[in-house]
């Protein structure tokens, strides 16, 4: 049972991967019935605050989780396994399909077909810039912060990078001197 | 030196990478196309489009396509390629493990302190401006070509700009199924 459990969480988080369609938020009812309500590895309490935390910090979503989890259970090597068992049927699907597709690439059909999507996928990326927009509670004085991020990465080439760390800078330092200077 | 170059520039896009899949598809595009033009803008939004419709999570699929892309595109052959989009997924996948674990053994308790979320705060409106200019982008010729040097493809790229940011935004249609639709209107009209 003790060495079964690093089997029984890679094949959990395993399943969770292939699952998800979409990533990241699609993400989330499938894990809590797998991991709160059948396995019963972490209350519902505690999965809305790994919830939270794995949101707010950086990389992705699903690993965040899933290395929370693991390490919940059998500390460092349990978060390995789950998170190889996370990223590996990604791995392998998108590893497939890239060398089936690198031979098509050329195929003037499948280009028509790119062609078509290629628009899509700008607006796929689109529409979740004013949800998360939404989500963020921008108002009149807030706004011109993703503006100027916006073109300062589009127009001056800034690496996205340096925005982050600025942003985080910026709200570290709101934090510390103006907020309380506020109430 | 590729694969340490690939490891590094993974590694960076896993600790800088707010804000879910999206976000961090802005990383990728600046540290892949503009800064080490790996890819082109147009083979880039290929890899979105396919890691949106394969199953796991948008920044896996996409960082295991362009650890392959990038390698392939250096000229080396398949198995080079692969060990590429290992060490692309691995690298971004890393930083992520070693935080959470850390995490979870001690900075647990700070996690809910005003001043760490008054950083959080701070992200969140960058964040959605680095999504704003990933879009802006990939608005390029590659995607849309011109009205001087293809008027037809550029008004159906377009009209299905407009068509999909239409579906999925106020008809709530299923990305996926929506990607589908616009590749067959590309096999039609752009053919």
């Amino acid at each position: 049972m003790q060495n079964n459990i690093y089997w029984d969480s890679f094949k959990t988080f395993f399943k969770i991967g292939i699952f998800t369609l979409g990533g990241g938020y699609a993400m989330i009812p499938l894990i809590e019935e797998e991991v709160v309500n059948k396995k019963q590895w972490v209350s519902k309490d505690e999965m809305l605050d790994l919830i939270a935390i794995a949101q707010s910090c950086p990389g992705v979503f699903a690993i965040n989780i899933a290395t929370f989890i693991g390490y919940r259970l059998r500390k460092t090597r349990g978060a390995i396994a789950t998170t190889i068992g996370t990223a590996l049927p990604s791995f392998l699907i998108i590893l497939a399909i890239a060398i089936f597709f690198s031979q098509f690439k050329d195929n003037p059909y499948v280009a028509a077909i790119f062609r078509g999507i290629r628009p899509a996928v700008v607006a796929l990326i689109a529409v979740p810039t004013f949800r998360l927009g939404q989500r963020a509670k921008l108002n009149w004085y807030t706004i011109w912060i993703p503006i100027v991020c916006a073109l300062a990465i589009w127009a001056l080439g800034v690496s996205p990078i340096y925005i982050i760390i600025i942003a985080g800078l910026a709200g570290y330092l709101y934090g510390m001197f103006i907020k309380p200077t506020e109430s | 030196m590729i694969y340490l170059s690939l490891f590094f520039t993974f590694f960076k896009i896993g600790l800088f990478g707010f804000g879910g899949g999206y976000g961090m598809l802005s990383l990728i595009q600046h540290e892949t196309v503009e800064s080490h033009h790996w890819l082109s803008t147009s083979e880039f939004t290929d890899i979105v489009a396919i890691s949106q419709m394969t199953p796991g999570p948008i920044g896996i699929n996409s960082a295991t396509y362009c650890g392959y892309t990038a390698i392939h595109n250096a000229g080396y052959g398949e198995m080079m390629a692969v060990l590429g989009s290992a060490t692309a997924t691995f690298a971004l996948v890393l930083p992520s493990l070693v935080l959470m674990i850390l995490i979870s053994r001690m900075f647990m308790k700070y996690m809910n302190t005003p001043l760490v979320q008054s950083i959080f705060k701070g992200l969140r409106p960058a964040v959605v401006g680095l999504l704003a200019a990933a879009t802006l982008l990939l608005c390029n010729k590659e995607n849309f070509s011109t009205p001087m040097e293809n008027p037809w493809q550029f008004f159906i790229s377009c009209a299905l700009l407009v068509a999909t940011a239409f579906g999925t935004g106020y008809l709530k249609i299923n990305p996926i199924r929506m990607i589908c639709y616009a590749g067959f209107a590309g096999l039609i009209l752009l053919y």
